[in-house]
């Protein structure tokens, strides 16, 4: 196992370079952050993620942000355990009713300001669930949505590049 | 059919694909019921339609697989949880979707109906109400005990669910479980829908085992339709399975051993895991694998740089993987975290019919590669990996087994890939038929049923996760342990909640 540590310490950074801003996504979120008009965060998001129905899939391709390769906390983004803890909710799902209050409760317990990104298909408008009598819709029919980020799961490179824009917004516009 | 010997029925259904299902009275019911309890059979499965239940069976002596169906004449049927445990959640799930009452249960509480959908038994076809009455857990009382309730959110990145502990002290002698938040209503999504619709609706069942639904989903309609894939497309589902298996467990091992405070391991199978997901997203097109597997074939060929992907891959792992087992196996503080922790008795398992890595380290010898072999597992040469200790660690050794497995297979197929067709045309012109099949997912064995109006729609798909049988475990493996090991015991089952909830 030493050679394995030893060998880690020679081969250099895994991490990819960061990529660009999604443009789609930072024309959304320029209207939501004129609309909300917060304070300046500074160059740091903590994130509490919602499952709120989903398969599984987006959550999968979220763990991977934080793996070697994407190493997401060297933007300043980092995953707390407390919505109270949180400025962005990160919400997976086409809302099913059955967590449709939690959801709300979630989102009412995370302290303003605070920001909603919708995470795949299903989230934003409910996907091939849309028309099931179990779920809702999209996350924007029960709590306010900032940016969707799409895919089916997005890949962690798209997530990277939602939550980048969604960063810079925050952190230099408030 | 020897299976259906000592079962009285009154017929047997035509065009049901490949194992018969047969339609029993009340005494071929109890007849099946018994043959669960006494542990001659094992139950595979138990769904229903607006007023028929049924049972898929499974006698491990002969490898036999049938279907028995009650007819509930008067919306009831002789329940099966009141004498045979495994059934219980997937009896109470009938009764909230279908409004169906088993006679003499013990526990009707609500499984999937939390009162929010606005509607009772939503997949009866009538109209019914149902009284919303807030949910009771079951009692357990004493001086020194208190509770603690976890969930539906959780505090990482995981889907969500609602665990009731009573603990003494930090002891844990009571965990309830109440899932059921993730419900979609996917059976319900997939009556009227055409193959191609269900199928996408099938891989987004549970996303962590996208390619294993997809397989059952795909060999369920197969078998119905009477049609066999190509080779070349079968060799690549297996492909894609034992892909899908190589990453999951990778994950699975790394963040068990996260939870145990040893956060070098997460990182390191996580650029594993990494590196198998770019591999299939090469190979096939798509991170998880998604809708490539479809009845009749698969939608796209390996491209030829995923091929040299996937013997990278396979190198990489080769390399890197037994450096780690060799961690895992060498770091005390770990094994003192694994060793006797969350134990699954060997009864437990047997009578649970737990598949994958739960049942297999806990001595049940049940693989559907092998014990059900279908192609091109019956050509490919592999081995099932079998532990008796029930506990943390003989669930992630399991795992480690499974890896080396996996890796074989998947160099095995690689090595067979001859050129040829990878899709055939559904026939049309078909009458009604139904198909079952399994497939054998990551942490345990898929089953899919089906029926196909002549008009080639679904009138009524199961699907039916290993999870099932898994989850009611967790509840007797944190028996006597502390809560702080909860996080520990839960991962090293993962069970889906997506996969139950449907």
């Amino acid at each position: 196992m030493r050679q394995t540590l030893l060998e880690s310490l020679t081969h250099g950074s895994l991490t990819e370079p960061a990529p660009s801003p999604d443009d789609a996504a930072l024309a959304e979120l320029a209207k939501a952050v004129d609309r909300a008009a917060q304070a300046k965060l500074g160059r740091s998001l903590a994130i509490r993620q919602v499952d709120a129905g989903s398969c599984n899939g987006c959550e999968l391709e979220i763990h991977a942000l934080s793996n070697a390769f994407y190493d997401i906390e060297r933007f300043g983004l980092r995953f707390v355990a407390s919505p109270r803890h949180a400025d962005v909710l990160l919400v997976t799902g086409p809302v099913t009713k059955n967590m449709r209050q939690a959801l709300e409760r979630t989102y009412n317990a995370t302290p303003d300001p605070k920001w909603v990104v919708a995470v795949g298909g299903c989230a934003a408008d409910g996907g091939l669930f849309r028309d099931s009598y179990a779920c809702v819709g999209g996350v924007a029919d029960v709590v306010p949505v900032d940016l969707h980020i799409k895919g089916c799961p997005p890949s962690p490179t798209d997530l990277l590049k939602g939550l980048l824009a969604l960063l810079e917004h925050v952190g230099g516009k408030g | 059919m020897g299976l259906l010997d000592t079962i009285p029925y009154k017929t047997v259904v035509p065009a049901h694909r490949p194992w018969p299902r047969a339609v029993v009275a009340e005494t071929g019911w109890r007849a099946a019921v018994n043959h669960l309890v006494g542990g001659r059979l094992t139950l595979l499965a138990f769904w229903a339609e607006s007023a028929t239940v049924h049972m898929a069976l499974f006698d491990a002596a002969s490898s036999e697989v049938a279907v028995v169906s009650y007819e509930c004449a008067s919306g009831a049927f002789p329940s099966v949880a009141i004498h045979h445990p495994p059934a219980l959640r997937l009896e109470r799930t009938i009764h909230d979707l279908f409004g169906l009452t088993p006679t003499g249960a013990g526990d009707l509480r609500p499984w999937l109906d939390h009162h929010a959908w606005g509607k009772s038994y939503p997949l009866a076809g009538r109209n019914a109400s149902r009284d919303a009455v807030p949910y009771t857990f079951l009692p357990a009382e004493g001086e020194a005990l208190h509770q603690v309730a976890v969930g539906p959110v959780h505090a990482g990145t995981i889907e969500p669910g609602h665990f009731r502990f009573t603990a003494n002290g930090e002891h844990v002698v009571r965990l309830e479980q109440w899932l059921g938040y993730t419900h979609k209503g996917i059976e319900s999504l997939m009556q009227g829908a055409s193959l191609e619709a269900a199928a996408k609706l099938a891989n987004r069942t549970s996303g962590d085992s996208a390619a294993a639904y997809a397989f059952a989903f795909a060999r369920a309609a197969e078998a119905a339709l009477d049609i066999e894939a190509p080779r070349r497309a079968t060799l690549l589902r297996a492909l894609m399975a034992e892909l899908e298996r190589l990453a999951n467990h990778f994950g699975d091992i790394g963040a068990i051993c996260n939870d145990a405070s040893f956060a070098l391991m997460h990182a390191q199978t996580g650029i594993l895991r990494e590196r198998c997901l770019r591999a299939a997203d090469l190979a096939f097109g798509h991170r998880l694998m998604m809708d490539v597997i479809v009845p009749g074939g698969v939608t796209r060929d390996v491209a030829s740089e995923g091929v040299s992907a996937l013997r990278a891959l396979l190198a990489e792992i080769e390399k890197v993987f037994p450096r780690l087992i060799e961690l895992y196996d060498n770091t005390a503080s770990l094994q003192d975290r694994t060793v006797t922790t969350g134990i699954v008795t060997m009864d437990y398992a047997r009578q649970f019919g737990a598949g994958g890595y739960v049942g297999r380290a806990s001595g049940r010898n049940f693989d559907a590669r092998r014990s059900l072999a279908h192609a091109p597992y019956d050509e490919l040469s592999f081995e099932v990996p079998v532990l008796e200790a029930g506990d943390v660690n003989a669930r992630v050794w399991i795992r480690i087994r499974e890896v080396e497995q996996s890796v074989g297979l998947i160099a095995q197929i690689l090595d067979r890939l001859a050129a040829g067709e990878i899709r055939i045309a559904l026939p049309s012109g078909h009458g009604d038929c139904e198909g079952i099949a399994l497939a054998e997912g990551f942490r345990g064995d898929v089953l899919v049923w089906l029926r196909l109006g002549g008009d080639g729609r679904v009138e009524r798909c199961h699907l039916r996760d290993a999870s099932w049988f898994q989850w009611p475990l967790l509840e007797t493996a944190i028996e006597g342990n502390i809560i702080a090991d909860f996080p520990l015991c839960n991962k090293s089952f993962n069970c889906s909640y997506s996969g139950v909830d449907l």
